[in-house]
């Protein structure tokens, strides 16, 4: 009988906890609405070790409020002379022991994950080259703005990160500047891009979650890196599998810059070939810019990676980008009229990488391609 | 002595505080100097709370902000909790031990000397082009990206403050090691003063790895060395080693001497002698020892991979056993005592819940996994501010008040401490338990600003409110002081009735020479010991005699005066240099910057020569005098 209240109990206070915890913040950007299996363990880690510390706490306050209220010099009186107690061996014992193992239980979960999360192996073939069978983004941190690699594909997009969900999706992180850190918290835990080397590891995204924050995350920068450290936000689009492949496929697709069919747009494409395309690439290749690529910025969620996406703001930012992102690499590197620049955005906004363009199976194609020169390769050691 | 003081002009007063080797002057100096960048820092934290009451605010610019929260971080740090520390430690461990001063007088003066220089420094950035940007871990590849000289005004004035840190560390350890009264074993020496020996122990191994740093940190910006300059084969990751090397250990430096206060005040208010005492005394070593074990868990997302990250896990949760061990221990002292609720005790007796609510957030984030996601978020914010806050300020305003008729000989208004005490824990809370939440629902932490529709508003504002509430009490605080100080109503030996270690024992004021005879020490809690068991006076372990003091020294004053002149010409050094690095080389050359440097290095060298070769070897309080004292104090006591 005392079990069954002892498990209820327990039930009951996981389930105000859950309540607590799952019922705040964004589905799109909280720790605490997990959208994948790397957020799901962290969280399921944050709940155990919560349980425990309230546990702790609770006992603490319970003696605490025990010792207080009994002890007071207006109810045991002026005259009341305490016993002087030098300590006691056994209570000693019980409140070194207790919390030791309060700690091992958290250890245990502790170190597995580590280990799990940390295990990257699938990134590479035995061979030491790049699994072409996994999704690997690189990822490299500018301030303050993103740039993502697809090296399997040869892709490069910045600001909007677009995964596959329902797999584990591999990240190459490296700071090009300064430090920065690549967090999505919906997905999981964050990691530094250093600029001392890269950084590696992954995160899953639920398609079924993907689909309650319609299928975009957010994600921030979790390192001091400068005066526009707050705003160096940015998208995370997850897709299905098919939909990723089409994705990738239509932007390998996109091998000249697109041409602008509007007067005004074509005028734009002009001036951004004379003053923009020396920093910004309108093809989605060439990692490793000055500045981010633009290959598909019409089809993008935001204007500098935090403002809503729409020609007015699109203005804004190239007329004064030092009022919008302090700090940034971009003021001053061009000198555009308020007419030129009104053409050029119409032309960005125009910037759109035609859907169902690409062929998937080339893409596919293209993977077996590699694979098989990799295994000739490996045949001729 | 004690009566010529009395009625002395401005003048001559202030040259007795900068001429002083007096431990409890000294004390009073730190109190004064540490008071008033806490004020500062609590400016600063005010500014950071307003910007971000609202989404979107643009009370301060980006720039601006990361300005200030610098110098909120490192002020506070460094120039608050650490001298506020310093200030108690002087003023009550020589008279807990049964010394007349401590073991190096001259160098207790030059450390308080170089920590108001090297923070005056500092500050002083904020009208030389701009104060430090970059956090105040200073991270190495934006602290060697920003622009201007607020980063060199970060190192060269926290190298400077730094080195009176160190120094007084040594002398605290060597005090107490060599300068305790007769029958004072380790095994009785009061709790606030084994928490001042480990934490000075951990000062003289941690603060050299500060050091390091920031000379490496120094010649890559004066210099161009490439330390940190990756392109040049530098590595930024050992700044962040190095950092937290010191920077962990710092933390515990911070919190161990407030435990100290907490014991000694639960003692004397539940009338009761510390539950545990051995228990404790072994809890401070452990933790001070760990404290050296865990620093990289403030790296769990530098990518050290997850072996380091798993052991300093688990090393790191190991902490929370001595910890926890004293928490028992003091709620076992209060149990079963007759507690007494002055503004100290509720201090202290608030800090018990704080600091655990702190501190099981600190096992959460030991959990390296779950910490990828607390890691620089908000949640970390409101750890370090609840064990900060909770422990260490909480700790500063109870021995505020606690010692202050040791200290001043006057009492603070116990009204008014109790008005503001409770505005204080309230507005503390308030502030700072929304922020878990806040980091939980992925908002960062540094961040001058935030996007309105992410849900973070209310409880941003609340912040505010709470913060705001903390304003308030520290103001009440400031006029009961000045109250305190204007009506200047002295309070005669032991004026909280229970006090219980040796230091309780002195008449008050204490006179320059702290004990007439130094003191024999019976046991643990010597003055509780002599009120109980005998007349209430310490036993004499020496007869009546002339005994030696040191003199007064402007030598230390002027040491870190040269510092402080040297330190602007290092600034400038680089400034438009070619070779320098690019965030200083587009400065305007100035020539002079190696004359400034020349001049204050001289200065320096000069003064420590005058020290080595002229002989100070002090002075003679004779019998007379003293005999002339104590008949005083028996006419004042009747």
């Amino acid at each position: 009988m005392k079990n069954r209240w002892m498990n209820a109990k327990w039930i009951g206070l996981i389930s105000v906890l859950m309540v607590f915890l799952s019922g705040c913040g964004k589905n799109h950007l909280s720790t605490l609405r997990p959208a994948g299996e790397v957020g799901q363990e962290q969280f399921n880690l944050m709940l155990l070790s919560i349980i425990i510390m309230i546990l702790v706490i609770l006992v603490v306050v319970v003696l605490f409020t025990f010792a207080l209220t009994k002890s007071r010099r207006s109810k045991v009186g002026e005259d009341f002379e305490p016993k002087d107690v030098a300590g006691n061996h056994t209570l000693e014992v019980i409140w070194t022991s207790i919390p030791i193992l309060l700690l091992i239980i958290l250890a245990i979960p502790t170190i597995y994950f580590t280990f799990k999360q940390a295990d990257t192996q699938a990134m590479e073939t035995e061979d030491g080259e790049l699994n072409s069978e996994e999704v690997i983004v690189n990822v490299t941190a500018h301030q303050y703005w993103w740039e993502f690699e697809y090296p399997n594909q040869e892709v490069v997009t910045s600001q909007e990160l677009v995964v596959p969900t329902d797999t584990k999706v591999y990240f190459n992180l490296h700071g090009a500047d300064v430090k920065h850190s690549f967090w999505v918290p919906a997905a999981g835990g964050k990691m530094d891009t250093n600029i001392d080397g890269i950084n590696s590891f992954y995160l899953v995204f639920d398609d079924e979650k993907a689909q309650d924050s319609e299928r975009l995350f957010n994600g921030k920068c979790a390192e001091l890196c400068g005066p526009s450290h707050a705003l160096m936000d940015f998208k995370v689009k997850a897709l299905p599998q098919e939909e990723y492949d089409q994705w990738l496929a239509d932007m390998k697709a996109v091998e000249e810059p697109a041409q602008a069919s509007a007067d005004d747009a074509a005028e734009g494409q002009g001036i951004f070939n004379n003053s923009c395309i020396g920093c910004h690439a309108v093809t989605p290749q060439g990692a490793g810019a000055q500045g981010p690529n633009l290959a598909n910025f019409g089809d993008r969620d935001l204007i500098a990676g935090y403002l809503e996406h729409n020609k007015e703001n699109l203005v804004d930012w190239i007329s004064d980008p030092e009022s919008l992102k302090p700090g940034n690499k971009m003021t001053g590197a061009y000198d555009l009229s308020e007419e030129e620049i009104d053409k050029v955005a119409e032309y960005l906004m125009g910037l759109n990488v035609e859907e169902g363009s690409g062929d998937v199976s080339a893409l596919e194609e293209d993977d077996e391609e590699s694979s098989e020169e990799d295994s000739s390769e490996e045949g001729g050691n | 002595m004690a009566s010529a003081t009395k009625k002395r002009g401005v003048g001559p007063v202030i040259w007795d505080y900068m001429t002083t080797v007096d431990h409890k002057k000294i004390a009073i100096l730190y109190l004064i100097a540490g008071g008033f960048f806490f004020a500062l820092g609590g400016i600063e934290a005010m500014l950071i709370r307003i910007q971000l009451a609202v989404p979107n605010n643009d009370f301060l610019s980006a720039g601006l902000f990361n300005e200030v929260i610098t110098m909120h971080g490192t002020t506070m740090i460094f120039l608050a909790a650490m001298p506020l520390l310093f200030a108690f430690m002087n003023a009550t461990v020589p008279l807990q031990i049964g010394a007349r001063d401590v073991a190096f007088p001259f160098l207790n003066s030059l450390g308080v000397w170089l920590f108001i220089f090297g923070g005056i420094f500092l500050n002083l950035s904020w009208f030389m082009g701009g104060a430090p940007d970059a956090g105040w871990t200073s991270y190495a590849s934006l602290s060697i990206k920003s622009p201007g000289h607020g980063i060199d005004f970060y190192a060269l004035g926290l190298q400077i403050a730094g080195a009176g840190t160190l120094i007084s560390g040594i002398n605290f350890v060597t005090t107490i090691i060599s300068m305790r009264a007769p029958g004072m074993t380790y095994m009785r020496m009061p709790l606030m003063t084994w928490t001042t020996l480990v934490a000075s122990v951990l000062i003289v191994f941690a603060f050299p790895p500060l050091t390091i740093g920031l000379f490496l940190l120094t010649f890559d910006r004066m210099f161009g060395s490439s330390f940190f300059l990756v392109e040049t084969g530098g590595n930024t990751i050992i700044w962040e080693h190095l950092f937290w090397i010191f920077g962990h250990p710092e933390v515990y430096i911070l919190i161990l001497p407030a435990f100290g206060i907490f014991s000694e005040i639960f003692a004397t208010f539940a009338r009761k002698r510390l539950f545990g005492y051995s228990a404790m005394v072994f809890a401070t070593v452990l933790i001070g020892f760990f404290g050296f074990m865990v620093w990289a868990h403030h790296m769990f997302t530098v990518g050290l991979g997850p072996t380091a990250n798993a052991i300093f896990s688990v090393a790191t949760m190991a902490i929370a056993v001595p910890t926890g061990i004293k928490i028992f221990n003091w709620i076992f002292t209060i149990w079963g005592g007759s507690i007494e609720f002055t503004t100290p005790m509720l201090y202290a007796l608030a800090f018990i819940p704080s600091f655990v609510m702190g501190g099981v957030t600190g096992i959460m984030q030991a959990a390296a996994p779950a910490d990828y996601q607390y890691h620089d978020s908000y949640f970390i914010v409101a750890h370090f501010h609840y064990v900060i806050v909770g422990g260490v300020v909480f700790g500063l305003l109870a021995g505020l008040h606690y010692y202050w008729p040791l200290m001043f000989g006057t009492m603070l208004s116990e009204k008014l401490g109790k008005i503001s005490f409770v505005l204080f824990v309230a507005g503390f809370h308030m502030t700072f338990l929304i922020q878990h939440f806040l980091g939980l629902w992925g908002m960062p932490r540094r961040v001058f600003t935030y996007l309105d529709g992410q849900g973070y508003n209310t409880s941003n504002m609340i912040s505010t409110v709470g913060a705001l509430m903390m304003a308030v009490a520290v103001i009440i605080l400031l006029i009961n002081i000045i109250i305190t100080v204007a009506k200047n109503q002295k309070v005669g030996r032991d004026p909280w009735g229970d006090g219980r270690t040796l230091e309780w024992s002195l008449p008050l004021p204490v006179p320059h020479y702290n004990f007439a005879q130094t003191p024999l020490i019976r046991g643990l809690d010597a003055y509780w010991i002599e009120k109980k068991e005998n007349d209430g006076k310490m036993m004499p372990a020496e007869s009546l005699d002339d005994f030696h003091m040191p003199n007064n020294s402007i030598i230390p004053f002027v040491i870190s005066l040269g510092l402080f002149v040297a330190a602007f010409g290092a600034l400038h050094f680089a400034s438009g240099k070619e070779w320098a690095i690019d965030a200083v080389s587009d400065l305007p050359q100035h020539p002079w910057a190696l004359w400034v440097l020349i001049l204050g290095l001289a200065i320096v060298f000069i003064s420590m020569g005058v020290r080595s070769w002229k002989d100070d070897l002090g002075y003679y309080v004779t019998k007379e005098e003293v005999l002339k004292d104590l008949e005083e104090q028996e006419r004042g006591a009747k």
